[in-house]
């Protein structure tokens, strides 16, 4: 039975309004050309290819179903409780094999010791065996051997992909030469001969290790990916059009309007964000704690609490894009166009959606690709801090909070850790580089000085 | 004749643009001598600035010069290394800016960015290098020089920025200056100041001076020696007397004829079509050849070569190396009482009576008033249909805000304005809405004035649909059409966004804008100030075809004296917010009264017949604190004691004509 968490539907329609927003673009020449800006870039490119890769992960992990439950008798069908999306359904291997506490990457046995029956009858302390990772292996000797040959198999498939890449990247080169292609090419390979082995060993090993309670780690980060990305784009569906519209209201209108804007924003600014965020959310809680009745499942609350923390995001960090606008608002409304809009009678919801609103689009999207990674981080401290998203909801800041102590063991347990900083290290890194190529290509300043180029 | 101090040689600069390489300057040979003045004049884009940079090595990053040898005293500057060349610049090469007020840093004195200069070339230091300071403020006639040494840049005003600068570039006394259009940012009467005082400098210090500038009249007044540059390449060189007298190149001719003045009104000007070709591609003959009405076959295959002429007169152009020097242009009539039909005492479409407009000037926490800014303070205008006003004055006198609040873009703070009898002062939004549709406006910069993400059609039809012009989307597309073609557009334009368009283009695409919702009122706020000459005669042409065939009233908003001459019908005078002066155009313009308009007219840089120079000192006062009495008093050469008392009454010279002077009480109460 197909579940549709509300994240999801949110999800799903960004990436349609992404397609359709391309498509509009595709057709008029003088948005298509700061695109073409920022895909001439290498660094750009290269960032497009891991952040679609991680959008692929997100999307995959954004198809929710309830599995039927195997049932004797021609009854109703029914349903599990728990929610599975389409990630899980493609790796049952990681979602259902847990351990019983730490085991490290690769590792054949537990992190602690246990009592263990000996087989001559006995008792004795040791590091007992797994029960998944490496239990096909009869004898431990042949881990090197087995672990060569999975990488091995892993990098073979890798090798099949690049080469398929390596052709469609010879295609588009032809079709449009103007766009490095090869950096892409390039960044696509790395992840390939990354990914490829790592699941080709995942169905046998835990190639990240295991938490506390066994949960495999590689897992857990990829099912963080989509919390991360739905942090980071739903919020700014609830930033943006009240960004955008206090903003050029403020810039537009003046007078009155500007200083009531501006007072909001100012005391809203003034007010410790993660105290006002944590407040929010702390209150939400309580409310949804009180009224059980409104989710069919546990995954549907969990959404729900992901949602708020989006919505609570939302409204209290448009101010900053709100600023921006209402400058550009203001040095927009005394240029002659608008005056001669004036002139002409149209009204000011007219001028405010044709002329003013077209005008500072650029600014929006650098300022979206820019908060991108913000947020992402932004997820993560307040996980840590506790007042992030719903304990059952895997995300980086959840791994990380629960790393932190065990960081002090000796020897430590460092691979929770590392994985939680891998990934959005790499997420975060490849949203900045993408944000600098968008801000450079949309930036009029930068397109001046290009084409100042011109004689004087 | 003694050998030159700089001496530039096939100077070739290119710049790198994603359009491909162009060739900013194309072999470009000049001499510059002690004491003489060197004109390069030419339209923006002609490689004029950049040939000025390469000079100095002063390129843009993508720039680089690619051949050619610059010459300082037998020095070559393109191959001396970076350091050498810094001691060269400011000492021994200096130049000035277009724009005092971004060349100088404004979180530094003026007077340390003197003594900087001074201190980097000279050996001069401390006090000493101070008083050289103050000796070279008080010698660009910087009033009051010990006080001005500690102030901002942001506390003078644009001509004591301009002297700043010129100081700052004497402070080491090279030996060349280079002045890149120093006046162009500065109002008539302080240009006047400014080209005094760098004239004075160059006969009193024996400066080589190359001024670079497109404006003919300040070559006429400046030059000892005029070099026309046409994309990329000097295309004439001569004296300034052989220049004026008898302009050989095809293209000099025609910049002669495209200037508006009093002497052209009868005819359209003459207008240079197409535009200047780019300067990316090679070029197989002449480059002005497309545009050239005296072209021959000859001129699109053959390069033509710099000759000289039997005055050694030097041209570069095929037709007169085969037919010989043109012949001396007319020497132009000044301003005679025209023929043309005076208006119908019909009754006036717009009235002005009285208007004000002040903006609160608010301070503190609470934003209480405590002040105001008397942009415009009292002035009465009456336009009739078919005629045009000229709202003349300089910059921060207030006649912009005039005109846009005439049309209700700015509130009114007092008097009345009445456009065919109804008052728009106290006309609510939605009946002024209505008649909008009556008046319109066509603004200065064609770049700012065109929404950049509206494509020409869309632009137009705004203005129609919001006031309900046509019926229906099919008629307005008609009407847009038959617009585009009105103003010499093709009619797919439509399709096309603004920023494909030239600035001329542009400004039509404006204009059409405006008349599409068929007005009986344009405001022309300064429409051809930003447009080259050649351009500027186009659109001054479409203007009065327009005005002809549809009997438009124009309020012309201007400072350019010469365009006045040429379109105006009526011209009032304007200074601090008030007018001075106002009459038939003959009148104000032939025979000026007011000692404002007298300083306003003589100021004017002129080819030919100059008038005695009346020569204004000080600069427009603040419109916060506007001087009691007479405005115009502090700065008036006859200022008597009474006019410091009160405002004077206007005074009826001619049934069209009044003025506010006590001068002319006398005469007045003669003639009523």
């Amino acid at each position: 039975m197909p579940v549709v968490l509300v994240t999801d539907l949110l999800l799903w329609l960004l990436v349609a309004v992404g397609i359709g927003y391309a498509r509009y673009c595709a057709r008029r020449p003088h948005l298509a050309a700061p695109w073409a800006r920022v895909f001439r870039r290498p660094a750009a490119v290269a960032a497009s290819v891991v952040l679609a890769a991680y959008l692929v992960v997100a999307l995959a992990d954004s198809l929710h179903y309830r599995p039927a439950l195997a049932q004797g008798g021609a009854g109703a069908r029914a349903y599990s409780v728990e929610v599975l999306s389409l990630l899980d359904a493609l790796l049952p291997a990681l979602r259902t094999r847990s351990e019983k506490t730490y085991s490290a990457p690769l590792a054949t046995r537990s992190y602690a010791k246990e009592q263990v029956e000996l087989p001559g009858g006995g008792i004795a302390r040791d590091y007992p065996r797994l029960r998944w990772g490496g239990a096909h292996l009869a004898d431990e000797s042949e881990w090197a051997a087995d672990v060569a040959r999975r990488v091995a198999q892993g990098l073979g498939v890798a090798a099949a992909l690049i080469g398929l890449a390596a052709l469609a990247t010879r295609r588009l080169r032809r079709r449009r030469p103007e766009v490095p292609w090869q950096a892409g090419f390039w960044t696509f390979a790395a992840l390939a001969a990354l990914a490829c082995p790592a699941f080709a060993l995942a169905q046998g090993y835990h190639v990240l290790g295991t938490d506390k309670v066994g949960n495999d780690v590689f897992y857990l980060a990829l099912k963080s990916v989509r919390t991360s990305l739905v942090i980071g784009t739903v919020t700014t569906l609830v930033l943006l059009p009240v960004g955008v519209a206090l903003g050029i209201m403020a810039g537009y209108f003046r007078g009155w309007v500007d200083d009531a804007i501006q007072y909001v924003y100012t005391t809203l600014n003034s007010i410790p964000g993660v105290l006002l965020i944590a407040a929010s959310v702390l209150m939400m809680q309580v409310v949804m704690d009180r009224h059980p009745e409104w989710f069919a499942t546990a995954a549907e609350r969990a959404d729900a609490k992901l949602l708020v923390l989006c919505v609570i995001l939302g409204f209290t960090s448009w101010t900053g894009l709100a600023r921006l606008l209402r400058g550009e608002a203001l040095k927009l409304s005394q240029l002659e166009y608008i005056q001669a809009a004036h002139a002409l009678g149209v009204t000011h919801a007219r001028i405010l959606s044709r002329h003013i609103l077209p005008n500072v689009a650029h600014i929006v999207i650098i300022a979206l690709v820019m908060d991108f990674s913000g947020l992402v981080l932004a997820e993560a401290v307040l996980s840590y801090v506790g007042v992030g998203v719903d304990p059952s909801t895997s995300s980086f800041g959840t791994m990380i909070n629960a790393a932190r102590l065990e960081m002090s063991r000796e020897p430590p347990v460092w691979w929770t850790l590392a994985t939680a900083f891998a990934f959005m290290l790499v997420l975060v890194l490849a949203a900045n580089l993408f944000a600098d190529a968008v801000r450079d290509g949309f930036d009029p300043r930068v397109r001046v000085a290009a084409a100042g180029a011109g004689v004087r | 004749m003694n050998a030159p101090t700089l001496a530039i040689e096939r100077l070739a600069t290119r710049l790198d643009t994603v359009q491909g390489e162009v060739r900013a300057v194309d072999g470009v040979d000049l001499e510059l001598r002690r004491g003489e003045c060197v004109a390069l004049v030419g339209e923006s884009g002609c490689g004029k600035s950049m040939t000025a940079l390469s000079v100095l090595r002063l390129l843009p990053e993508t720039g680089r010069i690619a051949e050619g040898r610059v010459l300082l005293e037998g020095t070559d500057l393109l191959a001396l290394p970076e350091a050498a060349m810094r001691a060269v610049r400011g000492r021994r090469i200096a130049m000035i800016f277009q724009e005092p007020s971004a060349a100088l840093n404004p979180v530094l004195a003026v007077g340390r960015q003197i003594l900087e200069v001074i201190r980097r070339h000279t050996p001069l230091r401390g006090r000493a290098a101070r008083a050289r300071a103050l000796e070279l403020l008080a010698q660009v006639g910087v009033p009051d020089p010990a006080r001005r040494m500690d102030e901002f840049p942001f506390q003078l005003s644009g001509g004591l920025k301009q002297r700043v600068m010129i100081a700052a570039a004497l402070a080491a006394e090279p030996e060349v200056l280079l002045a890149d259009e120093p006046t162009t940012a500065l109002d008539v009467t302080i240009q006047a100041q400014i080209l005094e005082l760098l004239a004075r400098l160059q006969a009193e210090r024996g400066l080589a001076v190359m001024l670079v500038t497109h404006d003919l009249g300040i070559v006429a007044q400046m030059a000892q020696r005029v070099a026309v540059m046409y994309a990329g390449q000097i295309v004439e060189a001569a004296s300034r007397e052989q220049f004026l007298r008898a302009p050989q190149h095809p293209y000099s001719r025609k910049l002669f004829d495209a200037l508006p003045g009093a002497e052209k009104r009868a005819a359209a000007l003459a207008v240079i079509p197409g535009q200047v070709p780019p300067l990316t591609g090679e070029f197989r003959g002449c480059r002005f050849a497309e545009r050239c009405d005296e072209a021959i076959e000859r001129c699109r295959w053959v390069a033509p070569r710099m000759v000289a002429l039997a005055d050694g007169h030097l041209v570069r152009c095929l037709v007169r190396e085969e037919k010989g020097p043109a012949a001396a242009v007319g020497e132009p009539t000044l301003l005679e009482a025209r023929g043309e039909p005076q208006a119908a005492a019909s009754a006036p479409l717009l009235e002005v009576r009285d208007l004000k407009v002040h903006f609160p000037i608010r301070r503190g926490v609470l934003r209480r008033t405590v002040g105001w800014v008397r942009a415009v303070d009292g002035i009465s205008l009456d336009i009739r249909a078919g005629r045009t006003l000229a709202l003349v004055g300089e910059s921060g006198c207030g006649k912009t805000t005039a005109g846009k609040a005439i049309l209700r873009l700015l509130p009114l703070s007092g008097g009345t304005v009445r456009f065919d009898g109804a008052d728009l002062a106290t006309l609510g939004r939605e009946r002024l809405r209505r008649l909008r549709r009556a008046m319109q406006i066509v603004f200065q910069d064609p770049y700012g004035s065109l929404n950049p993400r509206l494509r020409v059609g869309d632009i137009l039809a705004e203005g129609m649909r919001a006031l309900g012009v046509g019926a229906s989307d099919a008629e307005r597309e008609r009407r847009i059409a038959a617009l585009l073609e009105q103003v010499g557009l093709p009619a797919e334009a439509a399709a096309r966004y603004p920023h494909e368009f030239s600035g001329g283009q542009r400004q039509r695409i404006a204009i059409a804008r405006a008349l599409a919702v068929e007005p009986r009122l344009v405001v022309c706020d300064e429409p051809t100030s930003a447009l080259d000459v050649s351009v500027q005669a186009q659109i001054l042409n479409l203007l009065r075809e327009l005005q002809a065939r549809l009997g438009l009233a124009y309020l012309f908003i201007t400072h350019n004296i010469a365009v006045v001459e040429y379109l105006a019908h009526e011209v009032a005078v304007m200074y601090l917010g008030r007018i001075v002066e106002q009459g038939s155009a003959e009148e104000v313009l032939g025979a000026p009264k007011h000692p404002y308009t007298e300083a306003l007219l003589a100021a004017v840089p002129r080819i030919a017949g100059r008038r005695e120079r009346v020569r204004l000192a000080g600069e427009l006062p603040s419109p916060v604190d506007p001087p009691v009495g007479c405005h115009f008093h502090p700065r008036c050469p006859q200022a008597r004691a009474e006019c410091r008392e009160r405002w004077p009454a206007p005074v009826r010279l001619s049934p069209t004509r009044t003025v506010n002077c006590v001068l002319y009480r006398s005469s007045a109460a003669s003639n009523i």
